[in-house]
């Protein structure tokens, strides 16, 4: 099993430099051969995790508190089973997508490496120090991704989140270095006994600057400036990476502090997320309903659903609520990334991005706009997608606790995610003006974005496994 | 897996495949599409067959997943989703039929008939749902898969349409979910049961169940057109005829009235409803709805729109049965599902026909068309009888039920609302067919599509289909005790619910 | 009293990584809001050397945070003058323009 843990990392940073290696655009096929293998890889581990329980696994042999450490329980299992199972199909559309000659798609591989590398190394990480290493990996890997290939407006948005992914980690490093003041050891492991209610001022300090920095990388509101212009104006495949997974990495990392270490202090603090969340739900629903470019609409959609995720921290004394969050970031990755896919599709053919634009889609793009559509459904929360078991167990756990608002703000977020979802799909079923040409897309655009959407969907079916995976393994 | 559990599954598979099968062929394919439509429809009414002679005989059908920790996805057949399960495979072959021969060289039919099939999966999973949480589900979904029914002309005036009918079936959507899941917190479950499954639990938690009614029934309530949730009916008008009569007779409106029956009767339990006061405002409010909806038909023009409050006016007597406390009433309500559903389908599908032959979209410009398409006009006429419950129509029988039901539960207002609701019915409907039979007809009709044949005075699949309701509408009427007739299965249901037998 | 050595690593790290902070937020050209990114970075490491000297050995595990950290801020300090130097000859403009919508 150790080999397995391995692999996950070496394998991506493998092919990444293979594929800087072979020149620019080259490195598709290596890619998509090791990241079947990383499924199955993520696979084992989740079931591994499932029967054994948690993993650990001192690398060269040297434990903490030295050496590095890397420990999979059920949550990193679920996480790199996403991870893996949104990137495969995201390397199979990207290599259709980029053109042989596409400015951007010359380096799109070896950063994609690097990336899904920087991912899996993070899920695996048990120390802090490991987690701002890894941090940064993922960090700049995804601003080389927004700017590659691309004009004034891409690379200007590619300086706004490189700011605001340095401020964040730099916040972030500075909290462990007061962690490591207080308690001189920066494992996970070891830190949770040490850290009680009663932790010096110093550790109150870190906890609310690894937050602050955290909720910048996710976007949290207000954080979540740099995130529209980010997502999009990059090319659909980048957005559809960093929507559905990078911005849940630092949510995961949150998470981990917030329910590990610093989980006796957090609970004075747990409406503070809440609000903020609902803060985005409105704020970013807003925005997308006015949105005038497609891809503008679904990367503030984005911000929208990231305030789902932080709706739960009231709530953790009950299970249902973590069930709820892991659901919502399963859910939310994989329509994000079928939407993202089905968006790049539809500009693809059309040669154009503006929602009002999407007239007739539907007759021309039938797949692609089917695709959409299932997205949309798992964004709003409708049966039988997994969005709607996670709104289920945010509501369910809500009231077993007597948030009624909590409840209020996930019901009507669905109906403000209604409201843009059927903007553009009423606006794709018009007649299609006289004269409106609709280039050919390669049909493995389409039916990866299908492929995305639909498994949001089915997961709904089956949320049992995925809570069990979960619940495994501490 | 048994039999018995995979017969529901083969029962929305029978056109859940098709569904699927017609998006995957292109738009020229149009025997094979025609051959899937018909072939899913007709196997869809075997396994009906089997089913209801199983039930019968006391076989239990029915299967279940787990969804989530405690939460099933639950399907089972019982007498009161038969009865809805078989109106809709019924009637879907006969708009399958109509649709084919309506949509004859039109454009889009894979989308239409594509999106058709899965509304009617639909409404199937609605009829065998076992629990809210799978109602829910399919409730939704039949929102979902009927919108691109709605939109599909693709003009602006079929955008706006579909955003009002969005608005409202999503909002009503919000609300049912609160509500079950508030059920589901306080209960730990939400299957149905006969007479109800709520009466254990402490008075401390009456107040929380009242409000739970009113989200649950608001939430149905709006596909049931229930005042003053009504407003997206009308809207809705603007898609085409096989769409209006599907959603008007089958999918929507029932789906509505069906929950409501299933809430009232099944989660509630009759008599404790009634024990919680909860009966009372619910026939007020029906009985707002019938009288509304019967004005309002009166001042529309436009043939279809008529139509359209004539039905959130019918449907409300499925609402107002099931909140009258007592069997009979009960009984009455049931007996106009499946009536109102056969009476408003031919109604429909004659507006359909009058638009598609003659051009004929309003009630003034239909002077004589009696004389030119009389057979049409004849199931119109038997139709609109059986509206205004006429004796010897299905409409009739409905009456008497109801009326009887709220004499026994000393609601005798309610017997006037029904006879208020009789006269207007009548006002709206005699005067279309005395301009249809006795005013000479215009020098031109509007747009003569499909010119006459001999008897043929359109194309044999627009007309078959409302003249086998029609004659259906009067079978109910002149034989209500014949055993395999809807009355009997209306009294089936009514006894176990309130669990006592009632005499014929 | 004096303060020692540690509190004084430790409150002017501080200060530096404040500085840092509010250079990148507020200043508008880009050359040197990297600058203050690395003044942020200095303060963080400062403080880290400054825990690393609190015993009579100093501790290594902070000194390799350091190490670590220098490298990280090294490698953003020059995708990011990559970047400038892009929308420099991209647009000619050294601040970010407005985003648009």
């Amino acid at each position: 099993m150790t080999a397995v843990l391995i692999g996950l990392i070496v394998l991506p940073l493998a092919w990444a430099t293979l594929a800087f290696l072979l020149g620019p655009g080259r490195g598709a096929v290596p890619a998509i051969v090791a990241l079947a293998v990383q499924l199955g890889l993520a696979a084992t581990l989740a079931h591994g995790v499932s029967v054994d329980g948690a993993l650990v696994h001192p690398v060269g042999g040297w434990g903490a508190p030295l050496g590095i450490e890397l420990a999979a329980d059920g949550l990193s299992a679920a996480m790199l089973l996403l991870n893996q199972a949104i990137a495969l199909p995201l390397a199979i559309y990207a290599r259709a997508y980029f053109a042989a000659d596409d400015p951007a798609g010359r380096h799109f591989w070896p950063l994609a490496g690097f990336l899904v590398a920087g991912l899996n190394a993070l899920f695996l990480a048990a120390d802090l120090f490991n987690l701002y290493v890894t941090l940064e990996l993922v960090g700049l890997a995804a601003v080389g991704l927004v700017a590659a290939g691309g004009g004034t407006q891409q690379v200007a948005a590619a300086l706004r989140y490189l700011f605001a992914t340095l401020l964040g980690s730099g916040a972030y490093l500075l909290a462990v270095a007061l962690v490591y003041g207080a308690y001189g050891t920066v494992s996970i492991a070891t830190l949770l006994p040490l850290v009680t209610a009663e932790a010096p001022r110093l550790i109150l300090i870190a906890g609310a600057l690894a937050g602050i920095g955290l909720a910048l990388k996710t976007a949290l509101f207000p954080f979540h400036f740099w995130l529209p212009p980010a997502h999009g104006s990059a090319p659909a495949p980048v957005s559809a990476l960093l929507s559905a997974l990078v911005v849940k990495a630092s949510f995961y990392l949150i998470l981990r502090l917030w329910l590990g270490p610093f989980a006796p202090l957090a609970a004075a603090a747990d409406w503070l997320p809440a609000t903020l969340g609902a803060a985005a739900i409105f704020w970013g629903s807003w925005q997308a309903i006015r949105a005038v470019k497609l891809k503008r609409l679904i990367a503030y959609s984005t911000v929208a659903q990231l305030g789902y995720l932080f709706l739960i921290f009231p709530l953790l004394a009950q299970t249902g609520a973590l069930q709820a969050g892991v659901m919502q970031v399963f859910a939310h990755g994989l329509a994000k990334a079928g939407m993202f896919a089905a968006a790049g599709v539809i500009i693809k053919a059309t040669g154009q991005d503006t929602v009002a634009g999407l007239a007739g889609v539907v007759e021309r793009l039938p797949v692609t706009l089917f695709a959409f559509g299932l997205a949309g459904m798992t964004l709003m929360g409708l049966p039988p997608s997994s969005g709607f078991l996670a709104k289920w167990l945010l509501i369910e756990a809500a009231l077993a606790q007597g948030a009624w608002i909590i409840a209020i703000v996930a019901l009507a977020g669905g109906l403000l995610a209604a409201i843009y979802i059927f903007r553009v799909l009423r606006q794709a079923f018009l007649l299609a003006p006289e004269g409106g040409d609709v280039a050919p897309v390669p049909r493995t655009l389409e039916w990866t974005a299908f492929a995305l959407s639909a498994t949001s969907v089915l997961l709904g079916l089956r949320g049992v496994e995925l809570m069990r995976l979960v619940g495994s393994g501490g | 897996m048994t039999t018995n559990e995979w017969l529901p599954l083969a029962v929305l598979a029978s056109s859940l495949m098709p569904g699927l099968m017609i998006f995957a062929l292109p738009e020229s394919r149009v025997g094979l599409r025609t051959l899937l439509n018909l072939a899913g429809a007709l196997a869809k009414l075997a396994l009906v067959v089997i089913l209801i002679a199983g039930v019968a005989a006391g076989e239990r059908y029915g299967v279940r997943f787990a969804v989530l920790p405690g939460v099933d996805l639950a399907f089972k057949v019982d007498a009161l989703g038969l009865l809805f399960m078989t109106l809709s495979t019924i009637l879907w072959l006969l708009t399958t039929l109509y649709a084919i021969g309506y949509l004859e060289g039109a454009p889009h039919r894979r989308r239409f008939f594509g999106f058709f099939s899965l509304c009617v999966t639909a409404t199937m999973g609605i009829s065998m749902a076992a629990n809210l949480f799978t109602f829910f589900i399919f409730y939704e979904l039949l929102t979902l898969s009927t919108f691109p029914l709605v939109v599909h002309r693709g003009t602006g005036k079929a955008m706006r349409g579909g955003t009002i009918y969005l608005a409202y079936t999503l909002a009503g959507g919000t609300a049912l979910l609160t509500g079950i899941v508030w059920l589901n917190h306080l209960l730990g479950h939400t299957e149905f049961a006969d007479a109800g499954i709520l009466a254990g639990l402490g008075s401390e938690h009456a107040g929380s169940l009242k409000i739970i009614f009113v989200l649950l029934i608001a939430g149905v309530g709006v596909k049931a057109a229930l005042f003053p949730l009504h407003g997206w009916l009308p809207q809705a008008m603007v898609a085409p005829a096989p769409v209006s009569a599907l959603l008007h007779a089958v999918a929507v409106v029932k789906a509505g009235a069906f929950g409501i029956v299933r809430i009232v009767d099944e989660i509630y339990g009759p008599e404790f409803a009634q024990s919680l006061g909860l009966l009372q405002p619910l026939a007020v409010l029906a009985a707002i709805t019938i009288v509304w909806g019967s004005c309002r038909a009166l001042f529309q023009d436009d043939l279809k729109k008529r139509l359209a409050f004539s039905t959130v006016s019918q449907v409300s007597y499925i609402t107002l049965g099931v909140a009258i406390f007592g069997p009979l009433g009960t009984i009455g309500g049931l007996v106009h599902l499946v009536h109102q559903g056969i009476m408003k389908i031919t109604l429909f599908f004659c507006a359909g026909n009058y638009a598609e032959t003659l051009g004929i979209h309003k009630v003034s410009e239909m002077n004589g068309v009696g004389r030119r398409m009389p057979l049409t006009t004849l199931a119109f006429s038997i139709g609109a009888l059986g509206m205004m419950g006429v004796p010897l129509t299905a409409g009739a029988i409905s009456k008497i039920w109801l009326s009887d039901g709220a004499r026994a539960a000393g609601m005798e207002w309610a017997v006037w609302v029904l006879w208020t609701s009789s006269l207007l019915n009548a006002a709206y409907f005699l005067p279309i067919l005395w301009r249809a039979w006795t005013r000479p007809a215009p020098l031109a009709w509007p747009e003569e599509h499909i010119p006459a044949r001999s008897w043929r005075e359109t194309a044999l699949l627009l007309l078959l289909p409302p003249l086998f309701t029609a004659a259906a509408t009067v079978a109910a009427g002149l034989f209500p005790d014949a055993a395999a007739t809807p009355l009997a299965w209306a009294r089936l249901i009514a006894e176990s619910e309130y669990q006592m037998r009632i005499a014929p | 009293m004096i303060p020692t050595s540690g509190t004084i690593f430790a409150v002017t790290g501080a200060m530096v990584f404040a500085l840092g902070v509010a250079g990148v937020v507020l200043i508008d050209h880009l050359l040197r809001r990297i600058l203050a990114f690395n003044l942020m970075g200095s303060g963080i490491f400062l403080i880290l050397v400054g825990l690393a000297q609190r015993h009579d050995v100093p501790d290594p595990v902070p000194q390799a945070m350091v190490l670590t950290g220098i490298v990280v801020a090294v490698a953003a300090t020059a995708l990011a003058l990559a970047l400038v130097r892009k929308l420099h000859v991209l647009s000619g403009r050294l601040t970010l323009p407005e985003d648009g919508e």
